[in-house]
């Protein structure tokens, strides 16, 4: 029921806020915020306070529209909670980072922020997939309204590319979902969008891998995968900046999300049989996103780029089909969302000083902004994979899995780590270091900025110094997709002997 | 003395014809109005000799229909005519446009 | 007591972290304080420790110490976690001792610059990678250090980033040791997957017992931990970063490209000698790596005119010595050159950062000259130094440590003569161009003034460096010298003797005491021979002051061996290239093809909707006529 009543929380805060605008344009953030802040706590409470056993840490049932038996069914295991603490946290930072730069129509904005939370927290906990449906349109319409709304010079466009991109990929995944719904009814005359029920669904195996494409055509493109890449820059590079850290901190991870939480469990024979595909697809992201990243020159675009590189590695792990590789999966979604957030909060900071994205009219502001450039250093280094900070866990423990399932992909994934020396490196030579081009008269990063950096920074130390915290959270399910994958695979093994 | 329906029928084609041309043809939105009208009427010329052939009073009914109609479509005609002249201050239908895509 | 080890690396980090929080509103004095304190800190609990191990501790077993688990997936488990050996304890010295005497050089030095505190939260930070780096009892762990120091060598070499040149140097610093690192990683990975650990303990244990030596998969990653090694030893072919990497303040060259960060690839290479047993042929590869190494980069040292570029080639081309010491097996030779060359060079680096300074940050030595009489202590200690680094015979440590390994080219079991050769070769050239630097330096006609005195702060380092580059090797005399071995012995504690029989006992050449003492005479003439030379060349001759005017060959070697610019023509200037020209994504473009053919459909369509109504007229028309056509047609 808590779950229920978190989603509902949002909401309410979102109309709250949207009605508060009438009075003053502080009131809708002071609201936001405090919803949030409350959502966190909860969710904190949760982590903290869960009990022990059970597969599912929080569970809730309800009819909903029982002829086509649809429920309203959530769930959160481990790895649920670790993103929805993500989602809390991230929104947390939203709401603060968007404090000065959203001027227009502060209410409508933050309803369209706290629905996009909503939806998110939605699709992480849902357990009926007409619901998980549901919350990934939510996610998916308010977010337009962000970037076409409060987005820079060209936001019409990417955010009608960035709709057109989720929403077609969505609606092959309704397909499948419905697909799945006649297979599972036709076979046990119970029809039903439950998802432990689906999930032992017997089915021919073509039949099996057209259904698991739609799911994956969905993830994959939220996961903005070459060459489903081509929305992200866009988007990203438009969006407001609390917009680029939903979009990349949130909206990509939904992606990473649905891998694990559906395709696996639902697919474990189709997912065997479409894996080399993926994992090629994973490292050439990494490789190519590199290389994209690399020749940018626009600041916010070169930092979407990174994501695209960074989402490859989730792929190749998720793909690997083992525990360290998975763990490492985990690891990078919430450090990617970490460093990345990091990185557009930086360029947007910068942005509203001196009005410009472009890296060629930047240059030595390491004198001018030293709290900026010591943090933009430190996001520049996670990106990179430096040891000690939360990426490298995640990249290193991904490459281990990955090895043991394929040596040459590995290799070449692992040249990724000298392309992101390349494109990180870019950033700080061409932003920080080197004169002074032009005569900027900016402001440091002030008490409310370095609260929101300096909590970025204490999280990403604290992920790569003690990964473990989260680890052991998420260890149980990781385990069980893992056991089910490869228990199915041995079984189909045999039968084909 | 009975006229042949084929008669009947061309006449009725020719002045469709004709008010087809016209509709095409004038720029003038009262001129095109007019038209139409020949054209309706061609329609219920074409009503009348289908229903005289059928020896049925069918055809003169649908003709008193149109003529209704054709009657008040005339006046709500007139009337958007008087708009859109003191709009343009002309009547060259071409000017009013706007719903180009 | 030992319990302490985890105190020698958290207080530079404490140090580090300290400074860069609240660096800017200290004074000086207090950052200073922190910054110097915190590795002499650092270095006393080492000698407590140390005296400790030496004295109640004669078996040489191993402190292992571990503070937390760090990761722990399904048999993936690496933690932070400390393992002290002689070998360990042997860079933990160096890196404390040396690193408090540099520190202590370093705030005096960095005095007037605006970035003090920061200065001194990288080089604290430094020290603690490093000491992370000699101290992980995992591979992982290692490799954070590893990592970790590469970041503080970027740090540092673009301390200075207002001139993008620096920036530029650190990238490329950056960039091609994480060309080695990258393949180190997937050395590692192929150490996890047979061995499902990382600790390296464990790994030396089993794998003599699991690979056949000579195997495919043995060679293989020992080749990739090769790979590592040069990169960060700046071996050919990766060495061309660190004579840019000269742009850090003269301390850090000290501290991180002379005595530490570069020799961590001796280390790694030490640290995983059983590994390099079982891969002969990566054995003897290090063994050519570092004799081309040491004559490549001994060349281009006799053609620069920037001071502090000889002593980086001069670097490059020492730590080749060691490589050479390490691919014959001589593993106690190799760590005996790194502590005495750790001594001696970062004593140079710091005689030259004090010529530099006082001449208004003068690099070009042909506008010094004559220093000797103004700068006396920078001058004896820098030709202590020197003498050192020829090797002059007898009283120099350098002489001790460089013919052990030259030495042991020839006699150990893997060594051949050609090495020995190329060894004499470079210790010619090393006399050579280590008394070209001098001789233009403090003799001859001054040109420059120096513009002040220095103090205490700055010489007190000087002279102890001095003083160790001199006594230091005697604690390890040839066994026709005295035969004293406290180092080797302790060293064997850990990494194997070398064997002593080999070709030269096999192809019949002299060995024994005989030979080892005209082996000796022949690297003393040599050496001499090289000092002889420069005396003819370079003493008080009238150079002009300015940049050397020099014929293509001599540029070539000045440019060192032109690496940099075959690199940028094969390497760089193609990625450069390839990016560039997909700058917009292929891809993309794809995409933005398909809509704006549709975006091409809809003018079209939309083309018919003009708004004319006479147009919907005729297109009325002229479907009612098509469709009768068709109607009456059938």
């Amino acid at each position: 029921m808590i779950l229920a009543w978190t989603i509902c929380l949002l909401m309410g805060t979102g109309l709250l806020a949207w009605l508060a605008s009438r009075w003053s344009d502080t009131l809708p953030r002071i609201i936001s915020l405090a919803g949030i802040l409350l959502f966190l706590g909860i969710v904190l409470y949760i982590w903290f306070g869960h009990p022990a056993g059970g597969r599912w840490i929080v569970h809730y049932t309800h009819s909903w529209i029982s002829a086509f038996g649809i429920r309203i069914t959530l769930g959160a295991d481990g790895l649920s909670l670790l993103m929805l603490l993500l989602t809390a946290f991230l929104g947390v930072l939203s709401v603060l980072v968007s404090w000065k730069e959203i001027k227009t129509r502060v209410g409508f904005f933050h309803f369209n922020l706290l629905f996009i939370l909503a939806g998110i927290t939605g699709v992480f906990v849902s357990l009926d997939l007409f619901l998980f449906y549901f919350s990934w349109e939510v996610m998916l319409i308010p977010m337009y309204f962000l970037i076409s709304i409060w987005g820079y010079e060209n936001r019409t466009y990417a955010a009608g590319k960035f709709f057109l991109f989720t929403q077609a990929s969505g609606l092959l995944m309704f397909l499948s979902i419905l697909g799945l719904y006649f297979v599972h009814g036709r076979s046990t005359g119970i029809y039903t969008f439950d998802y432990e029920a689906l999930k032992g669904t017997l089915m021919s195996r073509p039949t099996a891998f057209l259904l698991m494409l739609g799911f994956a055509a969905a993830f994959l493109v939220k996961l903005s995968t070459v060459p489903f890449h081509s929305w992200l820059p866009d988007a990203h590079t438009q969006a407001p900046t609390a917009g680029s850290v939903l979009l990349a901190g949130l909206l990509l991870k939904t992606g990473a999300y649905g891998l694990i939480r559906f395709v696996l469990p639902l697919f474990p024979q189709a997912s065997h049989q479409f894996a080399p595909v993926a994992m090629i697809l994973g490292v050439v992201s990494i490789l190519y996103g590199a290389k994209l990243a690399y020749a940018q020159t626009d600041l916010k675009r070169l930092v979407a780029y990174i994501s695209v590189s960074h989402m490859g590695f989730i792929l190749l792990g998720i793909y690997a089909f083992n525990q360290i590789a998975l763990q490492g999966v985990i690891m990078q979604m919430v450090a990617h969302a970490i460093s990345t957030g990091g990185l557009f909060i930086i360029v947007g900071a910068l942005h509203d000083r001196i009005q410009t994205r472009e890296i060629g009219q930047m240059g030595g502001l390491w004198t001018l902004v030293p709290k900026m450039g010591a943090m933009g250093l430190l996001f520049v280094l996670a990106s990179l994979g430096l040891p000690g900070l939360g990426n490298f866990i995640a990249e290193i423990l991904i490459l281990t899995g990955s090895f043991m399932a394929s040596r040459i992909l590995t290799i070449l994934a692992a040249l990724g780590f000298i392309a992101a020396t390349l494109y990180s490196l870019r950033i700080m030579q061409k932003v920080f270091y080197g004169t002074v081009l032009k005569k900027w008269a900016i402001a440091d990063f002030g008490i409310r900025e370095m609260i929101v950096m300096g909590s970025l920074a204490i999280v990403i130390i604290w992920l790569g110094l003690f990964p473990n915290s989260i680890l052991n959270g998420t260890q149980k399910m990781v385990q069980g997709v893992i056991e089910q994958v490869t228990i199915t695979a041995n079984m189909a093994q045999n039968e084909n002997r | 003395m009975t006229i042949p329906m084929q008669y009947g029928l061309l006449l009725a084609a020719i002045l469709f014809c004709i008010g087809l041309a016209g509709v095409l043809v004038r720029r003038d939105v009262i001129f095109m109005l007019m038209s139409v009208e020949v054209m309706l009427n061609a329609a219920g010329l074409a009503f009348i000799v289908g229903g005289a052939a059928r020896s049925s009073a069918d055809g003169q009914v649908m003709f008193i229909f149109i003529l209704a109609m054709a009657a008040a479509e005339v006046s709500v005609g007139l009337a958007l005519i008087i708009q859109l002249y003191q709009k343009f201050k002309t009547l060259d239908a071409d000017s009013a446009s706007q719903l180009n895509g | 007591m030992s319990e302490l080890l985890w105190l020698i690396v958290a207080l530079p980090f404490a140090g580090s972290l300290l400074l860069a929080m609240a660096g800017k509103h200290l004074p000086r004095l207090a950052a200073a304080i922190i910054g110097v304190g915190s590795v002499a800190l650092s270095a006393i609990v080492m000698l407590i420790l140390g005296l400790d191990f030496l004295h109640g501790n004669p078996a040489g077993v191993p402190i292992h110490q571990t503070l937390w688990q760090w990761i722990n997936v399904s048999g993936f488990s690496p933690g932070i976690a400390f393992h002290l050996d002689s070998v360990s304890l042997t860079f933990v010295f160096v890196i404390t001792f040396v690193g408090a005497l540099i520190h202590l050089y370093a705030a005096p030095f960095m005095w007037k610059d605006e970035g003090f505190a920061r200065f001194f939260s990288y080089m604290n930070l430094f020290v603690g990678f490093m000491l992370l780096l000699v101290l992980a009892d995992n591979f992982l762990l290692l490799y954070l250090g590893w990592e970790g120091v590469g970041l503080c060598s970027y740090l540092l070499i673009g301390f200075w980033y207002k001139d993008p040149a620096n920036g530029y140097a650190a990238r490329k610093a950056f960039t091609v040791t994480r060309v080695g690192d990258t393949a180190m990683v997937i050395g590692l990975f192929i150490l996890f997957t047979t061995y499902h650990t990382l600790n390296i303990q464990d790994i030396l244990v089993a794998t003599p017992h699991t690979w056949a030596p000579g195997s495919t998969i043995a060679t293989t990653t020992a080749f990739l931990l090769l790979g590592g090694a040069i990169g960060k030893s700046a071996q050919v072919p990766l060495q061309t970063w660190l004579p840019d990497a000269m742009a850090a303040p003269s301390p850090v060259s000290a501290l991180i490209h002379a005595a530490t960060m570069v020799t961590a690839g001796v280390y790694l290479i030490a640290r995983t000698h059983v590994l390099f047993e079982l891969a002969p042929v990566v054995q003897s590869a290090v063994a050519v790596i570092g004799a081309v190494t040491l004559i490549v980069a001994g060349m281009a040292a006799i053609y620069q005119h920037d001071i502090k570029k000889v002593l980086a080639y001069s670097t490059i081309s020492q730590i080749g010595y060691m490589f050479v010491a390490l691919g014959v097996g001589a593993w106690s030779a190799a760590l005996f050159h790194f502590m005495i060359h750790a001594f001696f060079k970062s004593l140079l680096f710091l005689g030259a950062g004090s010529v530099i300074a006082v001449l208004h940050d003068e690099h070009n030595m042909y506008k010094m000259g004559g220093l000797w009489k103004k700068m006396p202590v920078v001058f004896w200690t820098f030709l202590v130094g020197a003498c050192a680094l020829s090797a002059l015979p007898l009283i120099t440590a350098g002489f001790y440590s460089k013919d052990e390994i030259i030495w042991q080219a020839y006699a150990s079991d893997k060594g051949s003569i050609t090495l020995w050769l190329t060894g004499l070769a470079g210790a010619f050239i090393t006399a050579l161009y280590t008394f070209r630097m001098v001789f233009l330096t403090f003799f001859g006609k001054a040109k420059a003034e120096p513009a002040y005195r220095q103090g205490m702060g700055m010489t007190l380092p000087l002279v102890v460096l001095a003083f160790l580059s001199f006594v230091g090797g005697f604690i390890q005399l040839p066994d026709n010298m005295g035969h004293v071995t406290l180092f080797s012995h302790f060293i064997q504690q850990v990494l194997p003797a070398t064997t002593p029989t080999g070709t030269a006992v096999i192809a019949g050449l002299p060995s024994g005491h005989a030979a080892e003492w005209i082996a000796q005479l022949i690297a003393a003439i040599v050496s001499i021979a090289g000092l002889t030379l420069a005396y003819r060349l370079y003493y008080n001759k009238p150079f002009p002051a300015a940049e050397p005017v020099r014929n293509p060959i001599q540029q070539f070697f000045f440019k060192g061996w032109d690496f940099d610019l075959l690199y940028d023509k094969v390497i760089v200037q193609p990625i450069v290239f390839f990016s560039r020209i997909d700058k917009n994504d292929v891809i993309d473009q794809f995409y933005t093809g398909l809509a704006s053919v549709a975006g091409l459909f809809n003018k079209g369509l939309a083309a018919t909707q003009n708004g004319k109504l006479r147009w919907y007229a005729m297109a009325l028309a002229i479907g009612a006529v098509i469709t009768l056509t068709i109607l009456l047609s059938t």
